[in-house]
């Protein structure tokens, strides 16, 4: 495909590198799926008049989204989404890789179903998408997933997406194994005894509204195991979405041992709170439950030291008729692809965290704890690149998402950061 | 019932709960529901100001007292009353709440009368009627006509609520009695406190404004009003607390713990009672007990919360 896409650079825009956090003046040429040239020195005047140029009039050059929790409905949810769908939300977000999440129907746990999602991208996706397996058969936290088979039939990670493992045992076997392979084990921490019943952040809010809480402790528990578990074994382990300063003190104490840890938390949990659920608002039930504004900061600033890694989208599509319900009985879940850059952006614009460290949580450090070549604004790097507008402001309208489900939290919010062009290996996927 | 001398001095649509509710908002409610006490005491208690509206009961759980004490009170004032409990509807077939609602609505009635086992269930379907809707009880959020009921039956036996000590004692996790005698009796000025074990206290309540005590005969010194609640079945055998007998022990309401309250305390219970489980006998059918003057005053309430929505619906 390379081959047949014709080179475009990128002129008078300002470049920002999350690897390095430098902001410069410049352009970029994209040929072959790669980055040609990047810097200062590529100006309008440099690059060969048949090529195409795109004047980006000052607005930010930098490295397109890579999103590690998404769920694109295929295969078995198509009603919800499809990767056509997904990746087109993707696309108008920014977002130029998307890692899906292995609870399928059927689940991800068979190197035919990679194998099917892998064809189904290549066919349907306008941007990259790799899928995720699960780390064990079926989900059921019982038997190891056939990591090995798996990880060649192309699976980037392994989580059984939404699902903890009780079983201490076969966490502790399952880390052991993904080693051997060099394997990523990603896992979502919830005590599910702890949790049951639960619908929002345990607490005085909860307590008003009538509704069953979480409590913070039903994350940091399956966290403190996991991290013990991590110390015995050294598989390489990622907290798919934390969301408690509980969990931030145990990423630290882990980080700060050496352990080979990572950990994500969602843009929602970052720029929402509790208090929006407001009058039963059931586009802001999810799953961690949104946490109080005291939470909400501290993980942000978490992400601006770097002791969060990754910021995802969760995106998660339901229909409506599961969101249209009483809070209790409504669906987890929100779509985010489509909005997290720009809802993102709101923490940059409140002072909260650079421009570049925000694009680092988004692009580069989930490219580098996938091992992906992505997030990167250099020579020979993976020409999938994003122009957009961190001021331009806009109203979110969820009849114009793109996802097949409109439950978006920011339904109607006021929102600064257009995206105005996505290339992935230097073809235009969105303009 | 005689006009009253404001007729716009309750300025609300639906009755969703007591929060959100002012003070005069409440005062206002409960001096029509004293003459509606009066009403209901008279040979001929039918009255024409929901003359021609139509007043649909929507149970989703089945509650047999306030279903009926809702619909002698509409009935009184001369409303056309329809019961719908989930059992005879559609709703057991999958169809949505909202799909009711809209249903219902094309219906058109004056006012929808809502009880549903969800918190915000009830305020959900207040968003896609026409009409005015009275929560009936959602889930483990509000109650508001019991805790009328609650403030009226006080009023009437103490003559004030301001400064009035009063115990709720019980379930309160799962009781949105509670929840709404909270809300209102502190904004009527009593010093409301909650007395239970703690694996049936919400997280926070303390923040509600309340004083909490786990031990009963603490929680109870100098109570001018002890109001008990339902324990349900479910919960008793293990899960929150260990046994019916270790609760009664410690939590159910006798006349050794209640000697320890004012002399005239005031023993409340919204019903149904367990009679054994959070309160004896002896003391449910004792000279203090008001639980059968509750169950009057609760028809009075919703009259008076039923005609002061008619006053703000159209064509009145």
């Amino acid at each position: 495909m390379p081959d047949t896409i014709p080179p475009i650079a990128l002129v008078n825009g300002l470049l920002v590198d999350p690897a390095t956090g430098a902001q410069t003046r410049g352009g970029v040429i994209a040929q072959d799926g790669v980055i040609k040239a990047v810097g200062a020195a590529v100006t309008r005047a440099d690059v060969p008049v048949d090529m195409r140029i795109v004047d980006c009039k000052g607005d930010v050059v930098a490295p397109g989204l890579v999103d590690m929790l998404a769920f694109v409905g295929e295969p078995g949810a198509e009603s919800r989404e499809t990767i056509a769908s997904a990746s087109a939300a993707a696309a108008a977000g920014g977002v130029t890789t998307i890692v899906t999440r292995a609870d399928t129907n059927p689940p991800v746990d068979d190197p035919a179903v990679v194998d099917f999602l892998r064809r189904r991208a290549r066919d349907t996706g306008a941007v990259r998408v790799l899928p995720s397996a699960t780390l064990t058969r079926g989900r059921e936290g019982k038997e190891i997933s056939e990591i090995g088979l798996l990880m060649e039939a192309g699976a980037v990670c392994f989580s059984d997406a939404g699902r903890t493992l009780r079983n201490a045992q076969t966490m502790r076997r399952a880390l052991t194994y993904a080693r051997d392979f060099g394997a990523l084990v990603c896992h979502f921490c919830e005590d599910r005894d702890l949790a049951a019943h639960g619908v929002m952040n345990e607490g005085e809010f909860a307590s008003r509204l009538g509704l069953t809480g979480v409590p913070a402790e039903a994350e940091s528990i399956a966290l403190e195991r996991d991290m013990r578990l991590v110390a015995l074994t050294g598989g390489r382990y990622h907290a798919t979405l934390i969301s408690t300063e509980q969990s931030l003190e145990i990423i630290a104490r882990a980080k700060a041992a050496g352990l080979p840890v990572t950990c994500a938390t969602s843009i929602n949990h970052l720029t929402l709170n509790e208090n929006d659920i407001g009058d039963y608002r059931t586009f802001l039930k999810v799953r961690p439950p949104l946490r109080r504004e005291e939470t909400r900061r501290a993980l942000a600033h978490a992400v601006a030291d770097g002791l969060i890694d990754v910021i995802v989208s969760d995106h998660d599509p339901q229909d409506v008729e599961t969101k249209r319900l009483p809070f209790g009985e409504a669906e987890f879940g929100a779509v985010g692809l489509e909005t997290m850059l720009s809802a993102g952006l709101r923490l940059v614009h409140s002072g909260d965290l650079k421009l570049a460290q925000l694009l680092r949580a988004m692009s580069l450090r989930p490219a580098e704890i996938l091992g992906l070549p992505q997030g990167r604004l250099e020579v020979g790097a993976p020409a999938d690149l994003i122009r957009f507008d961190p001021h331009e402001p806009y109203i979110v309208d969820p009849e114009k998402l793109h996802s097949r489900c409109k439950n978006t939290p920011f339904d109607e919010a006021r929102m600064q950061g257009v995206v105005k062009l996505t290339l992935v290996a230097g073809a235009v996927a969105r303009e | 019932m005689p006009q009253h001398k404001n007729p716009a001095s309750f300025p609300h649509r639906h009755l969703l709960g007591i929060e959100g509710l002012s003070r005069p908002d409440i005062e206002v409610l409960l001096d029509m529901a004293e003459e509606a006490v009066d009403v209901s005491r008279q040979v001929e208690k039918k009255r024409a100001t929901l003359r021609g509206r139509t007043q649909i009961n929507l149970f989703f759980e089945s509650s047999t007292r306030t279903q009926s004490s809702f619909e002698l009170a509409g009935k009184r004032l001369g409303a056309d009353v329809m019961n719908m409990s989930v059992a005879n509807s559609s709703v057991k077939k999958g169809e949505t709440l909202i799909d009711t609602a809209i249903t219902l609505n094309a219906m058109r009635p004056d006012v929808i009368v809502v009880r549903h086992s969800q918190a915000g269930a009830v305020h959900l379907l207040a968003r896609k009627v026409d009409c005015a809707v009275v929560n009936a009880g959602d889930g483990a959020h509000e109650h508001p006509t019991q805790a009328l009921l609650d403030a009226l039956t006080i009023r009437r036996n103490k003559g004030r609520i301001e400064g009035l000590n009063v115990a709720i004692c019980g379930d309160i996790l799962h009781s949105r009695v509670a929840r709404s005698n909270i809300i209102l009796l502190s904004a009527l000025g009593a010093r409301v406190r909650v007395v239970a074990p703690s694996t049936l206290l919400p997280t926070g309540i303390e923040r509600m404004g309340v004083d909490v005590f786990r031990d009963m005969k603490m929680g109870l010194k100098g109570a001018d009003v002890v109001m008990m609640l339902r324990l349900q079945r479910e919960r008793m055998n293990g899960g929150f607390v260990p046994s019916v007998r270790e609760y009664f022990r410690y939590f159910g309401l006798d006349a050794e713990k209640l000697a320890l309250a004012d002399p005239k305390a005031l023993v409340m219970h919204p019903g149904p009672m367990n009679r054994g489980v959070e309160i004896d006998s002896s003391v449910a059918d004792g000279p203090q007990s008001l639980i059968r003057e509750q169950v009057e005053m609760g028809v009075a309430v919703r009259m008076a919360v039923l005609e002061a929505l008619a006053r703000n619906m159209p064509n009145m």
